[in-house]
């Protein structure tokens, strides 16, 4: 199958959405070439601004933009798009509730060989506890261009999670995007797999694996992290008792967190984490990564088969 | 271009003591606040406010409005009393300043306020959103133009500096910057704490088109933006000395009155002084700094 980063389905995606609206404006910060905003750049020079190494006055520079009426996609790698500028991004653009879009490159493990310096593993986490921040986390690169058109079309500010990992295409073409509502990829009574990004294909591999154990789990993408589908959430936790989360992030603060705070209020039952487990990462192959991580469909099968246990055990 | 008569600077002079008087009203009624760095900028926005700026109450929301971003946030009193005074919302809402539900907040929230173009407060931003709004105005072809005031203080962030190139890379001549040159931070003079200086000359090594003017003279003030205006190919940086505290005598050059309400009596001494006295631009202290 054709695989695509869904940082490069962004560049392409920006490229058409930009032919069709003049509003939208594009920064970099000195890595255009592997955000590959450069595709925009070329196309529209006058609308794309280089800001040099200096992500902080990006955030800034798109926020002026964002309150002129401007739509400004400001992007650079995760960890520079959201802790180096974790300021200017609470104060000039989430409480100020402007239109810029944040689209973060080189987000989770599989950054690869750069290693921890450059592998974002928080930032989901510090975007979502800003009020007013929407977070979408595309699975592919289908996905990825609804999720850019979605952001265009909603008013305020939107953290956009993109990968430099190539990825097959996991969600069926033609299945409608809405901002905000889970997708059920894969219907089973025993368990709930809810996952993002690339993690959406690895469920998909640990469903097929669980049905061959006689387990049958449902598996969902959730590419919006805030705000969350509770009702998606609860109406499946009540049909399935058990959920595992799915993440390239760490199981602090992202999805895992977000749906585990949200059942716990809402609908408890056990509610087991896969993902980066409180540690930095380090340099190696996607694939070695993923696999020393534990962001696999191994660990998510023995992640259901735990969340199983749990659901029956006595209370 | 704005030329300022004799009548009109006497208009001023009376504006801007009244709304002196407002900002130590309402910080005093606020019970917090910070009127040290509202009365060295107030005659900024006084001028830039009554004589420069194409905005007003009735058509703030004009795309092609001239705006304002008060980068050094904390001096919003200030801000709030030309706003207020300038109809964008009822004068009794200065009273409200930082109180629960208020549209005044502590530092400025553009959400909340009308005629305030951004929210500031956390320091060092103002500058790099000024650019962004001048670029936005330039790629519309618009000729409203795009003022920022920054504190003395404030230029200790990295992020001016990033903004301070950008400016100049972009060649944004719509631009025009203000340096509030009190001299003052909170831990005390800026030269001890940690020195900005050269000033002009690191603004100037930026590529930035400098001109120095006195913060309480509207003459000295309309001959900087006037020349500022004049000046194409690069933004302009206004360095206006001022005073901390100006116009309230034992709040002048005193870092202590940077965060802080007057009491009862010092209160009405405030008020009794900016009753009578000279008006803003008088009795500017020769060596702020
Ligand atoms: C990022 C940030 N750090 C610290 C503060 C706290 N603070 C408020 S005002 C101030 C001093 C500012 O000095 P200056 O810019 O000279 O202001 P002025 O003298 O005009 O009041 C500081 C440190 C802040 N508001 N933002
Ligand atoms: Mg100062």
């Amino acid at each position: 199958m054709e695989k695509i980063a869904t940082r490069e389905a962004y560049g392409k995606a920006l490229v058409e959405l930009g032919q069709k609206m003049e509003k939208i404006v594009v920064l970099d910060a000195d890595l255009s070439q592997s955000t590959k905003t450069v595709l925009f750049a070329e196309k529209f020079p006058m609308r794309f601004f280089n800001m040099g190494v200096s992500e902080a006055d990006m955030m800034g520079t798109a926020a002026g933009l964002a309150a002129s009426g401007f739509i400004p996609f400001a992007s650079t790698f995760g960890v520079f798009a959201t802790g180096r500028v974790y300021d200017q991004i609470r104060n000039s653009i989430a409480y100020t509730r402007l239109n810029v879009k944040i689209a973060a490159s080189h987000t989770g493990i599989t950054v690869g060989e750069d290693g921890a310096s450059h592998q974002a593993l928080e930032d989901i986490a510090l975007m979502r506890v800003l009020p007013n921040m929407t977070i979408i986390v595309p699975a592919d690169g289908g996905q990825t261009f609804q999720a850019v058109e979605a952001a265009v079309a909603h008013d305020g500010p939107v953290y956009l999670r993109l990968g430099r990992l190539a990825v097959p295409r996991v969600i069926p073409e033609g299945t409608p995007f809405e901002l905000g509502k889970a997708q059920l990829l894969r219907q089973g009574s025993d368990l709930l797999i809810v996952a993002a990004g690339l993690m959406t294909g690895q469920a998909l591999e640990a469903a097929e694996m669980l049905e061959k154990e006689g387990i049958q789990a449902s598996v969902a993408n959730l590419h919006t992290i805030k705000p969350l589908d509770g009702e998606f959430l609860i109406r499946m936790a009540k049909d399935t008792g058990a959920v595992v989360t799915a993440e390239e992030h760490s199981i602090l603060g992202g999805l895992g967190g977000a749906v585990a705070e949200f059942l716990a209020e809402n609908f408890p039952l056990p509610v087991v984490r896969v993902g980066i487990q409180d540690t930095f990462g380090e340099s190696g192959t996607p694939r070695a990564l993923l696999q020393k991580y534990g962001l696999t469909p191994e660990s998510l099968v023995l992640a259901g088969k735990k969340a199983l246990k749990l659901k029956n055990s006595p209370k | 271009m704005p030329v300022l008569t004799d009548t009109n600077l006497e208009e001023l002079k009376q504006k801007a003591l009244k709304l002196r008087r407002d900002i130590v009203s309402m910080i005093y009624e606020a019970g917090s606040g910070h009127p040290g760095g509202s009365l060295s900028v107030l005659d900024i926005l006084v001028l830039l406010y009554y004589k420069v700026m194409k905005v007003d109450a009735d058509s703030y929301l004009d795309h092609d409005r001239d705006r304002l971003v008060l980068s050094k946030g904390h001096a919003c009193p200030a801000l709030y009393a030309v706003l207020a005074d300038k109809g964008f919302f009822p004068a009794g809402e200065l009273g409200r300043l930082r109180k629960i539900n208020s549209m005044l907040q502590g530092h400025p929230d553009m959400c909340k306020t009308p005629g305030v173009e951004m929210s500031s407060g956390s320091l060092g931003q103002g500058l790099s959103v000024a650019n962004g709004m001048a670029l936005a105005a330039r790629l519309e072809n618009s000729l409203r133009r795009i003022f920022v005031i920054l504190g003395d203080g404030e230029i200790q962030e990295g992020q001016v500096w990033e903004a301070a190139m950008t400016s100049v890379h972009y060649r944004l001549d719509n631009l025009v910057a203000f340096l509030d040159f009190n001299g003052l931070q909170i831990d005390g003079w800026i030269r001890d704490v940690m020195s900005p200086e050269p000033l002009l000359e690191k603004w100037r090594s930026f590529g930035w088109h400098t001109l120095e003017v006195d913060g309480h003279d509207y003459r000295s003030l309309a001959e900087g933006v006037n020349r500022a205006f004049a000046h194409k190919g690069a933004p302009t940086m206004i360095l206006a000395r001022t005073v901390k505290g100006k116009g309230v005598s034992f709040m002048e050059n005193k870092a202590g009155w940077h965060g802080k309400a007057p009491g009862k009596d010092e209160y009405e001494q405030a008020l009794s002084e900016l009753a009578s006295a000279k008006g803003g631009g008088v009795s500017h202290g020769k060596d702020s700094y």
